[in-house]
């Protein structure tokens, strides 16, 4: 299942919910907020999400990695709100029975939400400058699903 | 013909706009016709090649037509994660 949460993400919670005597193998991701972006220092960040579409879209990646590994579960979370450093941003948790599946499956699901999902991030900078991610200089619009394969 | 259409805004087009949406009349026939009117309009910094749009909750098309009552939201630059 994919959501997003406004509230902090507790991943002992999210890891248990995850167990499933089937899997023989879980791999989770967790991103975190980080202290520096490009040689900036970050104080803080904003996620901010078109929700209705972003979970859409989320199930739609949950449901191309169960199509293309040999997954027994697949989960995604996502923050929105304001962010302090090394608070949780997004969550990621497969188990298969294998380990191979499982890790290939979370570094798509990943790769895919950073793409796609309709999601924005804004940093707050230690000079008190902020800026939208990918909104100034550089960056691509959100991608369009991978063709099968 | 005008046409009514709702308009959603996040990130830096809702900062850009000042407005998180507002329903507005258009004679602009595409997705890409109301980005333009409301771009030059509202001075939004994202050119249109960067921006993508959902009508009614589903990635569009640029060139998709607008229809009465659609609601449309133009998608800046992502970076979730």
């Amino acid at each position: 299942m994919f959501r997003i949460s406004s509230t902090a993400l507790d991943p002992a919670v999210l890891h248990a919910a995850q167990r499933n005597v089937q899997a023989g193998a879980c791999v989770t991701f967790e991103g975190w907020v980080r202290d520096r972006n490009e040689g900036q220092p970050v104080r803080s960040l904003e996620y901010e999400a078109y929700e209705p579409l972003a979970r859409a879209e989320g199930e739609r990646i949950l449901a191309e990695a169960r199509e293309r590994f040999a997954l027994v579960g697949a989960e995604c979370i996502h923050r929105v709100g304001h962010l302090q450093l090394g608070e949780l941003a997004v969550w990621v948790g497969v188990t298969a029975e294998h380990r191979a599946a499982a890790f290939d499956a979370c570094r798509y699901i990943i790769d895919e939400a950073k793409a796609r999902l309709p999601i924005w991030k804004k940093e707050y900078y230690a000079s008190g400058a902020t800026a939208w991610i990918n909104c100034a200089t550089r960056g691509e619009h959100a991608a369009p699903a991978r063709p099968p394969g | 013909m005008n046409k009514t259409i709702s308009v959603q805004y996040f990130a830096i087009l809702r900062e850009q706009r000042g407005l998180s949406g507002e329903t507005i009349p258009t004679a602009a026939a595409t997705a890409a016709a109301l980005y333009e009117e409301l771009r030059v309009r509202h001075g939004f910094t994202l050119p249109a090649e960067r921006v993508r749009a959902a009508i009614n909750e589903e990635f569009v098309a640029a060139e998709a037509p607008l229809r009465e009552g659609d609601r449309i939201v133009f998608i800046p630059p992502v970076a979730g994660g």
